[in-house]
């Protein structure tokens, strides 16, 4: 059972990674499709 | 007085054979000057085909522009009709000061269709198929009982899956478990959660679900990757899954059909599990980065190439490229959830013993001797060359 509950916890912990790391990268729906991203220059 | 009749019978029918056929849908057009008619709105209403040529083709003329003077002049032979036709078609040059992907689409009926779909048939087909199979299953429960080792465990156990094949099991089950719950509170949120808790309710379940659904959805495909690798070389079909299947896998009366690591019902929740988990991870990741992934047009294409008859559409708009990810992405994670319902009854309260296969990772030696007595036969030999060596 010890097994079970470390994945749930690093699913968690992944997701949470997943999403400071796609942040990060500017990867997000808002940033690719918004703003300055997408006006013209 | 015989032969004028017939000389204006003959009369009648020649002048029929010489006047130019016109069909029936060529006069209906022609009495509504062009625009719709009523078999396109029955058609329509009935959710059928209709053909849109007669206004997607109708988008003016420049070479007969009226004159600057006139009242059609400064539009250059194209009424404002016609201009709204070849935005909605996606035929006119729009100039837009936004960038994105997708910008220049200002029209795109599709949506209603699709909007239509989610709502109607993909829904049903989640809530009948995911409550038909609970239902079978507590009948199936009631009816067949759990199924027990025969004889009773023997109290020696055998190691069935090492910490890190249980490991990956659990990311991939955990992660889909919470992937389902939230794609079916997004699926049903509007007709579900919005008439029983409200507008802003369903507005804090949606956007937590979004969040979880986007960022576990990376747990979920780096575990299929994982299971793949792992599990792959067990999961190979052989003769010996067609004897399996043959006894119903020994689920009704109590024949013990024989098996390798895997049953034939577990390889085909495997591939299961892989195939279509790769389907729904490709449309996800499409839905992921909207406009950046389009894959059905060429999927369609190659469709095409094996398939002329079925003539599906090459040639897609980016949100209609959006709209399909969408209802297969929903399609294929509805079928996965209705498997997987299965696949969990079986694997806990359906049989006993077999939780701690995934649980412990050790199985009582008589549960593995009845469901597996090829795989245990495996593992004592290598113990056994183990030991002398």
């Amino acid at each position: 059972m010890k097994t079970m509950f470390v994945a749930f916890a690093f699913t968690i912990a992944a997701s949470f990674g997943a999403y400071y790391v796609m942040s990060g990268m500017g990867f997000s729906s808002a940033e690719m499709q918004s703003s300055s991203s997408v006006r013209l220059k | 007085m015989n032969l004028r009749v017939i000389g204006a019978f003959l009369v009648a029918l020649l002048t029929f054979a010489v006047t130019p056929a016109y069909s029936q849908d060529d006069g209906q057009r022609a009495s509504t000057g062009g625009a719709q008619t009523l078999e396109d709105i029955l058609k329509r209403q009935k959710g059928l085909n209709v053909d849109e040529s007669f206004r997607r083709d109708n988008l003016g003329d420049p070479s007969k522009a009226a004159p600057l003077s006139g009242d059609l002049g400064t539009l250059g032979g194209i009424s404002k009709s016609d201009m709204y036709r070849g935005i909605r078609y996606s035929e006119t040059d729009v100039k837009v000061s936004n960038t994105g992907p997708a910008a220049k689409i200002l029209v795109q009926d599709g949506g209603m269709s699709w909007l239509l779909t989610r709502q109607g048939g993909i829904q049903s087909y989640a809530a009948y198929g995911a409550g038909g199979i609970i239902a079978l299953l507590v009948l199936f429960y009631f009816i067949r009982g759990r199924m027990t080792i025969e004889g009773g465990p023997s109290g020696n156990t055998i190691e069935r899956f090492k910490p890190i094949e249980r490991f990956g099991h659990w990311c991939l089950a955990g992660s889909f478990i919470m992937l389902a719950i939230t794609g079916l509170l997004l699926l049903f949120g509007r007709s579900v959660l919005i008439p029983i808790f409200g507008h802003e309710a369903n507005s804090t379940i949606a956007t937590f679900s979004i969040w979880v659904h986007n960022n576990i959805a990376w747990v979920f495909m780096a575990s299929l990757v994982l299971i793949f690798v792992m599990w792959v070389a067990h999961n190979i079909p052989n003769k010996l899954d067609l004897v399996w299947l043959a006894k119903g896998g020994g689920i009704i009366g109590n024949a013990h059909p024989s098996a390798k690591k895997f049953n034939a019902g577990q390889k085909i929740i495997f591939w299961m599990t892989i195939l279509l988990g790769a389907s729904v991870s490709m449309s996800g990741l499409s839905l992921l980065f909207p406009f950046e992934i389009p894959m059905f047009a060429k999927t369609f294409g190659m469709i095409n190439t094996i398939f002329p008859a079925m003539g599906l559409p090459t040639e897609l708009l980016p949100h209609e490229e959006m709209q399909l990810a969408h209802l297969w992405h929903a399609i294929v994670a509805t079928t996965m959830i209705i498997a997987i319902i299965a696949h969990i009854y079986i694997g806990s309260v359906g049989m006993e013993g077999a939780f701690d296969a995934m649980g412990s990772g050790h199985v009582d030696l008589e549960w593995a001797r009845q469901h597996h007595d090829l795989w245990v036969e495996e593992e004592e030999a290598k113990s056994s060359r183990g030991g002398l060596s």
